[in-house]
């Protein structure tokens, strides 16, 4: 009797030393399989296709910001050779134009960026470009919505302030279809 | 003294590992949680570049990926060593306006209704591939109307 209940206790522990082992391979598992690094970029609307050639709008040149990249991703800004680092300050002095210059945009509604680049172009140079002129943006709402509102321009702005701010700075992009002259 | 000599002899030496596993499966959750499971294998070499101006893609299920880059060591004595664009598991083969609405419409399907128009496309182009390849892809993405566009980028470091 005294047997019985002594085999009987042995039986309530149930052995958890693979449990560790377990968990370990789900845990590897998982560790093989996933990555860490979250999905970040930048987002970008494109236009539409349409088959038919685009109106030609006559703008005024002193509204155009023209950037040009060729196969040696070199920069002509304007028709002068520029360098990437001098682009984000030139562009947002370009839109502001603080100091009513007559060669720069009348208001930033009527600033337009228009950016070119040829097939050989890298990759590389072409986002950097893209990031320069996104961040003289990106600077220019922080800096009218500090002005405005007193807070920081971010996603989280009432949609009403975004807009405002939009409205006023507006991100007009125009992207032409690249040349040919330098893919390999 | 000869009760404690005999109670400590008898005593199991080794340490209790049954709070282990409890250890391992919060690792376990940890990782469930922070990680998202890779959805295809690379077929090409990624190196994006990088940028400031980030924006988080939000919803997972909404994005589908488009690859471009040179191909792996193992796929070269096949594909070559100029930049391929890879679509789901494998190499886009035939011409881009062929091959890209298909693979976008078998992502839109698996899509709610309401949801379809906040369907983004993450490009993941190496740093070193040129233009063209990106330009063919764009125009075909812009060809089947789906125009929201990330192009997949790393933080800069801020000096």
């Amino acid at each position: 009797m005294a047997k019985k209940s002594s085999r009987d206790r042995m039986k309530n522990e149930v052995n958890a030393g693979s449990m560790a082992d377990i968990a370990f391979l789900l845990l590897i598992f998982f560790l093989v399989t996933t990555t860490i690094d979250v999905d970040k970029g930048i987002t970008v609307k494109l236009p539409p296709w349409s088959e038919d050639e685009p109106d030609i709008t006559k703008l005024n040149k002193r509204n155009v910001y023209s950037v040009l990249v060729n196969a040696q991703n070199q920069l002509l800004v304007r028709g002068e050779l520029a360098e990437i680092d001098d682009l984000r300050e030139n562009a947002k002095e370009f839109i502001v134009n603080p100091q009513r210059r007559e060669d720069l945009a009348e208001k930033p509604t009527k600033a337009i960026i228009s950016l070119k680049n040829d097939r050989g172009t890298s990759y590389e140079t072409y986002l950097e470009v893209y990031n320069e002129l996104k961040a003289a943006y990106n600077e220019l709402w922080e800096a009218e919505s500090q002005r405005l509102y007193g807070v920081p321009y971010s996603d989280e702005l009432p949609l009403a302030y975004r807009k405002e701010i939009k409205g006023k700075i507006p991100f007009v992009l125009s992207e032409a279809e690249p040349t040919n002259f330098g893919e390999e | 003294m000869s009760k404690f000599s005999k109670k400590a002899g008898k005593a199991d030496p080794a340490i209790s590992t049954a709070s282990l596993p409890d250890i391992i499966f919060m690792l376990l959750f940890f990782f469930m949680v922070v990680t998202v499971m890779r959805e295809s294998e690379l077929l090409v070499d990624v190196k994006v570049p990088e940028a400031t101006e980030l924006q988080k893609l939000q919803e997972k299920s909404l994005v589908n990926y488009i690859y471009v880059g040179k191909p792996r060591p193992k796929y070269q004595n096949v594909y070559g060593t100029s930049p391929r664009i890879q679509l789901n598991d494998a190499f886009a083969k035939g011409s881009l306006e062929g091959e890209i609405p298909i693979f976008l419409e078998k992502h839109r399907t698996k899509i709610s209704e309401a949801k379809r128009p906040r369907i983004t496309t993450s490009l993941r182009v190496d740093g070193e591939v040129t233009m063209g390849i990106v330009q063919d892809v764009k125009t075909a993405l812009r060809k089947s109307n789906q125009l929201k566009v990330n192009y997949s980028a790393r933080a800069r470091a801020q000096q």
